[in-house]
This record gives C-alpha cells, structure tokens and sequence, in this order.
C-alpha cells in the first residue's frame, strides 16, 4: 500500500511539470509580441522593453525557460494589469471563495448523486427508474450558465427567495478570516447571522454548479450498482440471509463505488471548468470571476497563471482520488 | 439487420437521432426556413422586445431582431462549430492514439504523457486560456476547443490499439510481411472506429455546449454572430421581463445536446455492450 | 417418519424473448433427517433452479406453476421474503454455492462476511442479537474459528482477517462450508460445490462433507452432474432430465439394479465404468421447446408411442423407496 501511495505521489511531478512547459509554450504562441501582450495594450515602450528584459525574451529558451521555473517557484506571477496587485497575491485572495462554492456543489452532487443512482438501480424500471434516467440524461445537456440564468429569474427576480448574487449580502461584513470560507469561519466564531447570509447565498450558486455532476455521478452509480447486483457474491449474501439493506448499502455498494468515485474525483476539475461561467453570472467573488475579467482585460498575466494553479489543484485532487479508489479496493495496490 | 432492430428498441437513442435529424434538416434548410434575412440582422428599434406573437414565434431582442429566426441560423453555425472542433480533434488525436498504441515504448508512453499534460488542465480553463491567447474570434475558439479535446480521442484509440495489438491476427499479418503503417491503417484502425464514433457523438454534444460557453464569455462568436451562447449573454440585462430573449437559445441548446446525447449513448450500447453506461 | 424437506411436483418456467421456457416440469424430492440425498443430472437440467427457488431467490419473472416445497410443514413457496430472509436462508437452511471463486465478496475480509450471517440471525440457538458490540463480536469470532477449524482451514483467526483472493479455491470452498454451518442449520443445500476445484481437492471436499453431515448432524440436499461423486457421498439419489425427476431411491439400490434408460446412460457414461467414448447420443432439449410427454424419448432406445403421448409419473418399484418415472415399469410393481 504503502509503495503504491508513493509511486503515485512522484507520477505527479513529471505531470506538473509538462503543465509548465505547457503555460510557457502558450504565452509564446501569442500571435503578437509576447512583451507586448503582456505589458497590455496601453503600456508604453518602456514598459514593453522592461518586460522584455524580466521575462528575458530576447534571450533564448531555455534561458527563458530557467527564467519562468524561477519565477514560479517563487511564487512570481508578474502584476495583474486590472487590480495592479501581484496576480499571486489576487489569485489566493480569489480561491477560497472558488473552493468554498466547489466543494459544497461537489458534495451535493456527490450525496444525492449516488443515492438516486443507487436507489434507481435498486428499484429498476420502476418509474423512479425511469424519470431519474431522463432527467440525468437532460442535465447534462443544460448548459449551466443558461440554468443559472433560468434560477435567478426565478427564485431571485420573481419569487425573491433567493439573493440574486454575491456571497454576502451588502452591508453584512464577512467573517474573520481564518480560512477564508464564510461558511465554517462564521460558525467557528460563533456569527451565526453571517452564517445564514452567506449559506442563503450559496445555495443558488451551489446547485447550479452541481447539476451536470450529479446527473453523471446518478448515471455512473445506477450503473455500476447494476453491474454488481447481478455478480454471484450478491446471490449468495441473498441465499445466506444477509439483510436485504445490508446487502445493499455495505455489500454491494463497496463493489460498486470504484467508477463513482473517480467520476467524483474528475467532478472536480469539471466543476472549476463550469465555475467559470456560474460565477461570472452569480457575481460570485472567485477565480472564475476573476478569469472572466482577465478576459475582458486581455490580462494575459492573469490568465495564464489561474490555467496553472488550476492544473496543480487538478492533478493533486486525481491523485487523491486514486488514493481513496485503492483504499476502496484493496486488490488495486496488490496489483501495482 | 439484426443491428437495427435493436437500436429501434432503444427508444431514447432513437429519439436522439430524430432530434439530430431535425437539427440537422433546419441547418441545412436555414436559407429556405429564413428567406429574408433581414429579420434576423438588421435592427428594428420599434419592433424591440415584443414577447412571442403570431408574428414573432420567439418574440424580438433587444435590436427588434427576430429570436425565432436568429435560433435557426445559429443552429448552422453550432453544427459547423461542433463538426470541425471533432473533426479536428479526430485528425490529431486518432493518429497519435494508434502510434502510441502499436508502437508502444518510448514513442507511446511519450504520446502519453503528452496527453496527460492536456488533460493536466480543466477544458473550459485551457480553451479559455487558448482562445484568448490566439487572438479573438471563432476561429481561434474552434482551434483551441479542439486542442483541448484530442486527448480523449487519443486515450480513447490507444485503449483499442492496445487491445487489438495483443490480438492473435496482428502478429500473423506481421509474419507475413506486412509493414506497419499497412497494419495500423488497413487492419487496426476498422477495429476501433467504433469507440472513436461513439465518442464522436458525445463530444458533438459537448462541444455546442462548451462552444456556447466561449461564445457568453465573449471569446468565441461575436456580434453580430447569431450564436446561441452570445444571445444567452446579451440577454441578461433584460430578464427576467423578456425572458424569452434567453429561453429559445437556451432551449435550443439544450435539446441539440440532449440529441446528441441520446444517440451517442445509444449508439455505444449497440457497439460494445461491455462498455455499457445505461440499460 | 415425515420428511426435513420435501419438494413435490414442482413446475416452474421463465419467459423470455422467445417464449416460455418450461425450466422444472414435476420435480419430486425427498430428503429425510440426518440423509444426504443426492440430486444428479447434466448441465441444463434446472438443477440450480430447485435449489433457488427452495431459497426463493429465483429471478423476478419466474412463474412457479405449480408444487409445494415442504420444510418442517411449512410450503416455503407461499412464504414472503422476509420471512424467508429471517427465518430460513442462512439460519435453518444453509447454502454451499457453486464457484467459490465468485461467491464471495471481494473487497471485505473473510471475517466480515462470516461475521454478517451471525449479525443477522445470531449464534445457533439464540435470537440475532440486539447490539452488535465488542462482546458479542468476540464471541461470534469464537464460535467461527471454531467452525474454521472443522473445516480444516489451518490458521482460523488469521484466515478471518484475509480477504478472498489471498486463497486458494479449495481453502474458499472451505470457508463457505463453514459459513453455511454457522447457525447450525437443519438443512444444507450445497451447488455442485465441487465442480470449479480440481480432482484432489475434490476428494478432499467429499469427504469433509461427508465427516461434517454426521459431525453436525444436518440433512444436506447435494446437487451434481458427477455419478461418480454421488457413489461416494450420497445415501439416496435423485436423477434428472431436462427438468423432469425420472428416477430416485437409495444410490446403492440404484447403482446394482439401475431402471431408467436415461440412468442407465448416465452411469455408462461415466470415465470409471465407460467402455467407449460413445457418450448418449442426440442433445439435451432446450426447455423453449421441450418434447412431449418424457422428455428423453427422443433418445431412448425403449422409447414407445405412450412415451410421447404421456409424461409418467413417478411410481414407486418396491419396499426399498425405489421410484420411477418409466412408461417401461408402468404397472410393473415387483
């Protein structure tokens, strides 16, 4: 177990490693001057030129690339055009809301994904059955964005149940930040009025965002409970008197959690991909947003480094979930 | 024979390929459907805004512009966004697939790795990152789209390369003599067109989705582009009164996907009912 | 004396897609207390099907038409699954399964999975237990390794910490013999527990069954294709064809003074007594479309015209519990 856990922490680094070599070929296919681009459009031709000496264009490559290395080690993203802040130091201010939303939308869709999954598998072709079937079919197909328009127009403009955006409602101050999730923040300090203002906030967000994954996680869960319902080692708990709810909610669910939970696993970086645009419509202070504008911006800076901090969260979260998938099925470490 | 009977049994797969005939009838019928295209592209201040009528099925926006007809001529743009970004994709990913799947060694665990950086990065974050560096537009969209997509076609071929290599019949038609680009091309690469059709399919589905995705963030499409995903973003600030500016884009959308969707999972039932997702 | 189980004139089918498959068409045993009754037939026969549907857990759409199954009294047919699960599987009646290979569960550890049968019905005579804690745990593994080691299984309380495919297929089979034996059941309903082990281990198994029918003192319903395998083990035989008993009584009574064609057959084909590799000519019906009256009149050298227009019943040749279902013997009562 052990030899599996540390062969796959060292696959990750040639991994990372292409996804630098990777962000520092894109800046450089930039049809335009590179220094240029990242100077940004109003920049004088000193400003260009300072550029072009820190980044070390005229330099050759792999100068250029022992330039970047450095620059990244250190945590050196160059300065935002838009917030005129170090983009290192805008991108942590960004994430924590990003993660807050991801991880609550990623464990609702995660519960209820493989609970309807599994209870439709259970009671096969039944009407549930089928209505979870279509509706998983549909979600995937709602362009999320699109949903969460629909949402609030709904639940914020006409119902007005629902705040329309953001993460705290104006004039609510945010919480300490200890970690910089309102959620545990305000209930670790005790405010509770925050706590309900930040959770009535999430809500929206939150379930937007989860909708294409719980439709996968349903759809993987049904089928993988199928597949093992009709494996021997369940005729024979059956003909051994197990009970029928044990059978199911330990026993067979074991044997079949191995594809939802690397669905789960790649959810993750599915949902920081859709982030993007849920935040942008929800106003949501994260680094979707925060991407959005460096689009706009053609803060290139900005761009390039959220695409790389975005691939290291990815890979650590992949390997995670290989980690959790061996814990599952103890065969898995045996066989590497 | 027998095939077909069975996919008639698969109602929803049937169902999507109705749904992707009719996309597909609209598309190519749009001059026909829309003869005058002045109703989708030339502005009507006074005909602005007005909710679904008899004369407007879909109501106007906020140009006075027909939604009814600007949902229909962007239906041929989203199918030509999606064929060439799978197209693309195809083309880098399915050869790179068979390499590194039949050649195997340092050559394929590179292609490999390759892949693995690719797929390093969430999709929408890459094609984003990549459409904006390549220069605002469509075309640098659609490009970018397919570089973030060739991984799974790649992954998927070498999959079933690998498999087939191992097959009884490669080492044969080696014995005889063949030369390996014969092998790959004429013998291996028939054994996994199916996998590859079906993914196919579903990345159709996939890339409207995402295309309308690049298209709101204002990356893809551009005005005056009657793309479903660039009329979703310029209807925001007049919901929720006019709601039908973002309803029939989003609708439109939603069922192309949703056929797509159905067909392609139809279509890998059919295939390899190992592979099956849904029963 | 009444029997432990008693399975009478059961009629069962399936419908597929291409029809109604008749799988049973009056099967008729009997297995007395402290017996070990044989049930022996080709692939096919609807062996596996008798013992699922005495467990009841035979697909959804199987149709029972008709038949009782007698267990202390009680027709297990007409009893619900609840009751079935609480009361008979696991606890009164046990289950060797076929491939033991397949049969257990391969991401828990063999003690968790022995542990469960104890969790739901309790240790042999007393009622499942409320709380499942440290005590009641420690005693339930006392009581397994004492099973595992009736079994034969070298180093029981290591073995319970395992899991499945750190053994060997015999040493599986074993432990599922053990878990059928948990409760202390009446009776053992065992697959052809022998059939996915190689010959020595399945001399092995034999004869550790037969130390533990006496050892336990329970009544076992032994299903096999293997003539050879019911010489040695079984006290009486039940014969099988193409869903339908044909001949049953004691096995030696059986094997001196064989009756029915499709026996007789059977025993000739069989390696330590086949003088050719002739094999019974003709194939096995498929129960889509089964032949009228006996179903193996169409390759029987004795097969007359009333063995097509009537199926036979089963009819009693003697003293000695000997039947048969023969037009041959109709009437013919020595």
């Amino acid at each position: 177990m052990f030899l599996y856990l540390l062969r796959r922490v060292l696959l990750i680094i040639p991994a990372l490693f292409g996804l630098l070599v990777l962000t520092f070929v894109m800046l450089r296919v930039v049809p335009t001057d590179p220094a240029a681009a990242l100077a940004g459009e109003n920049s004088t031709v000193e400003q260009i030129e300072a550029i072009r000496k820190s980044y070390g264009f005229d330099q050759p490559m792999y100068v250029q690339f022992w330039v970047y290395l450095k620059q990244v080690l250190t945590g050196d993203f160059g300065t935002s055009l838009y917030t005129n802040r170090p983009v290192a130091d805008d991108v942590f201010l960004f994430l924590p809301a990003t993660i807050e939303l991801t991880f609550v939308a990623l464990v609702f869709a995660s519960v209820s994904g493989v609970l309807i999954g599994t209870l439709a598998a259970v009671w096969h072709n039944s009407l549930f059955d089928h209505t979870v079937r279509i509706v998983t079919v549909a979600g995937l197909a709602v362009a999320s964005f699109w949903f969460a328009i629909l949402l609030q127009m709904l639940f914020a403009m006409q119902l007005d149940w629902l705040p329309l955006r953001g993460r705290l409602s104006t004039g609510m101050p945010a919480p300490p930040g200890i970690s910089g999730f309102y959620l545990i923040d305000s209930l670790v300090t005790g405010n509770f009025r925050i706590f309900g203002d930040a959770l009535w906030h999430i809500l929206m967000p939150a379930f937007t965002l989860s909708l294409g994954g719980l439709a996968t996680i349903a759809r993987f869960t049904r089928s993988a409970v199928l597949d093992t319902m009709q494996k021997e080692f369940v005729t024979y708990e059956t003909a051994a008197g197990y009970p029928r709810w044990r059978v199911v909610a330990i026993y067979v669910l074991r044997n079949s959690l191995v594809t939802p939970v690397t669905q789960i696993g790649l959810l993750f970086g599915a949902l920081i991909s859709s982030a993007v645009a849920v935040e942008a419509i929800y106003d949501w202070p994260g680094i979707g947003s925060y991407m959005v504008q460096a689009i706009f911006t053609s803060d290139y800076k900005s761009i390039l480094a959220v695409t790389l901090i975005v691939g290291v969260i990815y890979a650590i979260v992949n390997l995670v979930v290989d980690l959790v998938h061996a814990l599952i099925d103890p065969r898995v470490s045996e066989q590497m | 024979m027998l095939i077909l009977k069975k996919f008639l049994r698969d109602i929803p797969a049937v169902l999507g390929f109705v749904i992707i005939a009719l996309v597909i009838i609209i598309a190519l019928a749009s001059p026909l459907l829309v003869p005058d295209r002045s109703v989708a592209f030339d502005s009507n201040i006074l005909a602005r805004l007005q909710p679904p009528s008899a004369e407007h099925w879909f109501g106007t926006d906020n140009l006075g512009r027909d939604i009814l007809a600007r949902v229909i001529l962007g239906t041929r743009g989203a199918l030509m966004i999606a064929l060439s970004v799978v197209g693309l994709a195809i083309l880098i990913g399915v050869p790179l697939g068979l390499v590194a799947g039949y050649k195997g060694g340092l050559l394929g665990d590179l292609i490999m790795r390759l892949t693995d950086v690719f797929l390093a990065v969430p999709q929408l974050i890459l094609a984003v990152a990549l459409a904006q560096l390549l220069s605002r537009g469509i075309t640098s969209a659609m490009l970018a789209l397919a570089l973030t997509y060739w991984p799974f076609f790649a992954r998927t071929v070498y999959g079933e390369t690998r498999r087939v290599r191992t097959a009884l019949f490669v080492e044969a038609l080696q014995g005889l003599g063949a030369g390996d680009w014969r092998i790959m091309l004429a013998h291996v690469l028939p054994n996994v067109a199916s996998p590859v059709i079906v993914r196919a399919t579903i990345g159709m589905g996939f890339t409207i989705l995402t295309a309308a995705v690049l298209g709101f963030l204002g990356v893809g499409a551009t005005p005056p582009d009657p793309d479903w995903g660039l009329a979703i973003a310029e209807s925001r600030e007049y919901l929720p009164e006019h709601w039908w500016f973002a309803a029939f884009p989003g609708l439109a959308i939603l069922i192309t996907v949703l056929g797509f969707n159905l067909f392609g999972d139809g279509l890998r039932d059919l295939v390899d009912p190992k592979l099956r997702r849904s029963r | 004396m009444e029997p432990v189980l008693s399975i009478r004139d059961l009629r069962i089918s399936i419908p597929t897609d291409e029809g109604s498959a008749q799988i049973l068409d009056h099967v008729s045993v009997k297995l007395e207390k402290g017996r070990i009754v044989g049930v022996v037939g080709e692939s096919g026969c609807g062996k596996s099907t008798l013992i699922r549907a005495i467990l009841g857990i035979l697909p959804n759409q199987t149709q029972i038409e008709s038949g009782v199954i007698l267990f202390n009294g009680r027709d297990l047919l007409q009893l619900p699954k609840g009751v079935l699960n609480k009361e008979i599987r696991g606890r009164a009646i046990g289950f060797i399964p076929q491939d033991p290979y397949l049969a257990l569960n391969p991401v828990f550890r063999v003690g968790t999975q022995l542990l469960e049968i104890l969790r739901a019905h309790g240790m042999p005579g007393e009622a499942p237990p409320k709380k499942f804690d440290r005590r009641t745990e420690a005693r339930y593994r006392a009581h397994l390794v004492g099973l595992l080691k009736a079994v034969q299984v070298p180093d029981p309380e290591t073995t319970l910490e395992r899991y499945p495919h750190q053994f060997s297929g015999g040493q599986r089979q074993r432990v599922l013999i053990a878990a059928a034996l948990a409760c202390r059941p009446e009776v053992i309903l065992a697959d052809e527990p022998t059939t996915a082990l190689d010959v020595t281990t399945q001399l092995q198994i034999l004869k550790l069954l037969k130390d533990l029918v006496g050892e336990f003192d329970v009544s076992m319903l032994f299903i096999t294709h293997d003539f050879g395998v019911v010489a040695q083990l079984c006290d009486e035989v039940s014969v099988m064809y193409a869903g339908q008993t044909v001949e049953s009584g004691p096995t030696r009574a059986i094997l001196d003074d064989t009756r029915h064609p499709y026996t007789q057959a059977l025993i000739g084909c069989h390696p330590d007594r086949a003088v050719d590799i002739a094999g019974i000519p003709g194939q096995v019906p498929s129960p889509l479309a089964p032949p009228p009256g006996c179903r193996f009149h169409p390759r029987c050298d004795h097969a007359m015209a009333k063995c097509i227009s009537e199926r036979p019943a089963l009819q009693a040749l003697g003293a000695n519990r000997q039947r048969v279902a023969c037009t041959l013997y109709d009437g013919a009562v020595d």
